[in-house]
């Protein structure tokens, strides 16, 4: 069904009781409740992780990697985005959530706000240089948004900047740095991110970005969050630690948020989405050539970005406010101006560039009713002939999201006019009638029949 | 080619009804996508399809969109019995419109109606007679311009 495309989001059957919140809800309409249960259409999944937002039950869950996978490795590194930070109050030192995250068995701490530094200064050197082809650029740092474009709006892909995700330049180049210290083997190196969507999880398993990944693992925020808050000390003694640290400045750690990549990459003439809702209308805007004067569109499948991820701990607006706090506060012992700022933080020699790992992005259009031109056209009258039978209220109660979705699965036999209720009903009073009317045909014998008007009935029909 | 393998949908628009504009393209770009044209070819067929429906909108006081959509091309005919247009060659000009101002005031009639449908299509003619109507056709190839 899927092409064996791998997806972070699944069912835990035993939870769900086919209730269809997660299909009205799903931003790409890859969701179907059959025979009482949820099943997730894989080639259309995004892995945006909306369902386990929106699940009552709790039976949407995230495939992540647990803490013990890193036993396997001899030396891990953890790459926290700003939006872990984001959890804690700003009165927690970065030194306590560092200390917590050597305590958890982790040899080395690369921020991804340091990486995204890089990442932002490509992006700012990209817009700035970027000529004739169609505009807007559309940011490449959300999975989720690449996704959505791959499915249902494959004409941007052009628009989408080549640059490597601040996570995945992380990694890129603190493996390299650590191998080349020569204590160890590629192998040898466990390198964790910890994700605050399912989309990010699954551009581990299969980047849709890069060719491979860099990264060994996710762990989800919330659960990293946890371990933390268990062995969190207000006064960590770090001064042995420090070389183990790179991290970054205050614009590498506003990126968490929405609007913090635009800020770091000092461009101006941009617009800020976020929410999956918004992302696929701004997207279908851009695709109208609506948005054509703008430079740049940062767009992100989750309101708040980062901090509204369907795995952090605490909720978006908390997290917000923890992070404008901390950037405030870093932001003192800042140079005034931008440049200045980053110039100061970016000391890491030979960071990866973007054309050394990214690819494009493939197509994955799942809207065709039929490889076969004429073929789909058939489908599609068929479609909405049986569309029109339908009674239009899109109540969901066949398991699909809308009328529209069901009278498309009829097409492509995969559902039944009677899964809808209407019909059913409409069928169950026709057959109801015919019984009835069957049972005054049955030949009675004489004795029974009584000289009645229902004979006369009979004739008139 | 059969009639088997063409099909038709015909959207008629409203006059003056800016809150339904776009119906007609968006309809014709969903088609087009359950029968699996390319992407960057329905993008051109959308672009070209809104701006002349919103001609209709803002000048012609309503008429009647029609996809004719065949396996390897889409003619898009727009037809209005509004008030025509007097110099052809001058309303193919980027910048030249007659939108009136409240049109502009909405962030329309930038003059770009025309020749960005002249841009979209890989072939557009037009009919006008003044105070009868305009009739546009415009052909779209299902091949992607920019691999070709």
């Amino acid at each position: 069904m899927s092409g064996g495309y791998f997806h972070s989001v699944r069912l835990k059957g035993s939870a769900c009781i086919g209730c269809v919140t997660c299909v009205k809800y799903c931003p790409t309409e890859a969701i179907r409740v059959r025979n009482g249960k949820a099943i997730i259409l894989a080639a259309r999944c995004i892995d945006c992780g909306e369902c386990i937002r929106r699940c009552p039950h709790h039976a949407k869950v995230a495939v992540m990697d647990n803490l013990s996978e890193m036993r396997k490795y001899k030396y891990n590194i953890i790459l926290p985005p700003p939006s872990l930070y984001a959890q804690f109050p700003p009165e927690i030192k970065m030194e306590a959530i560092w200390q917590g995250l050597r305590d958890l068995g982790f040899d080395e701490i690369f921020d991804v706000s340091a990486s995204s530094e890089y990442v932002s200064a490509e992006i700012e050197s990209y817009v700035k240089n970027y000529q004739d082809g169609p505009r807007p650029l559309i940011s490449s740092a959300c999975p989720a948004v690449l996704r959505l474009i791959q499915v249902k709006f494959p004409e941007l892909i052009k628009q989408v900047v080549p640059i490597l995700s601040p996570a995945e330049a992380a990694a890129i180049y603190i493996k390299e740095e650590v191998v080349k210290r020569g204590e160890y083997s590629p192998e040898q190196v466990g390198i964790w991110f910890v994700a605050p969507c399912p989309a990010k999880g699954s551009n581990i398993r299969q980047a849709v970005d890069v060719n491979s990944t860099a990264i060994t693992g996710a762990f989800s925020i919330s659960k990293i969050y946890g371990e933390i808050c268990r062995v969190l000390k207000e006064d960590a003694n770090f001064s042995d630690w420090q070389d183990h640290v790179t991290t970054g400045s205050s614009y590498g750690m506003g990126w968490g948020a929405a609007g913090g990549e635009a800020r770091a990459a000092g461009l101006n003439n941009v617009l800020i989405v976020h929410g999956v809702d918004e992302a696929y209308e701004v997207l279908e805007q851009i695709s109208m050539n609506k948005m054509h004067d703008v430079d740049y569109v940062e767009c992100s499948a989750c309101y708040g970005g980062c901090l509204g991820g369907p795995l952090t701990a605490v909720n978006k607006f908390v997290a917000e406010k923890n992070l404008k706090q901390r950037v405030r506060s870093m932001r003192e012992n800042e140079p005034v101006s931008r440049k200045e700022t980053l110039a100061k933080s970016m000391r890491c020699e030979n960071f990866p560039v973007s054309s050394q790992a990214v690819k494009q992005l493939v197509p994955r259009p799942m809207m065709q009713l039929d490889e076969d031109i004429v073929v789909a056209m058939k489908k599609f009258e068929k479609m909405e002939e049986v569309l029109s039978s339908l009674p239009g209220l899109d109540c969901g109660a066949c398991g699909a999201p809308t009328c529209q979705c069901l009278a498309e699965d009829i097409v492509q036999g995969k559902a039944h006019e009677t899964d809808c209720i209407f019909k059913l009903r409409a069928s169950v009073k026709k057959l109801a009638q015919g019984m009835l009317d069957l049972a005054e045909q049955i030949p009675i014998s004489g004795r029974q029949a009584k000289p009645s008007h229902k004979e006369d009935k009979n004739e008139n029909k | 080619m059969s009639d088997t393998k063409k099909m038709k949908v015909t959207y008629e628009v409203a006059p003056g009804d800016f809150e339904r504009a776009g119906e007609a393209s968006s309809g014709i770009k969903r088609l087009l996508q359950r029968i699996g044209i390319p992407a960057e070819v329905i993008r051109r067929i959308a672009i070209g399809t809104y701006e002349a429906e919103m001609n209709v909108i803002i000048h012609a006081g309503g008429g009647i969109v029609t996809a004719e959509i065949s396996p390897d091309s889409t003619v898009i005919i727009v037809s209005d019995k509004g008030p025509g247009i007097a110099d052809i060659e001058l309303a193919k000009q980027e910048g030249w419109s007659t939108a009136p101002d409240y049109v502009r005031q909405m962030g329309f009639g930038a003059g770009m109606g025309l020749p960005n449908m002249i841009k979209c299509s890989d072939k557009l003619d037009i009919v006008s007679v003044v105070n009868q109507g305009t009739q546009i056709t415009m052909l779209f190839y299902h091949v992607d311009k920019e691999s070709k």
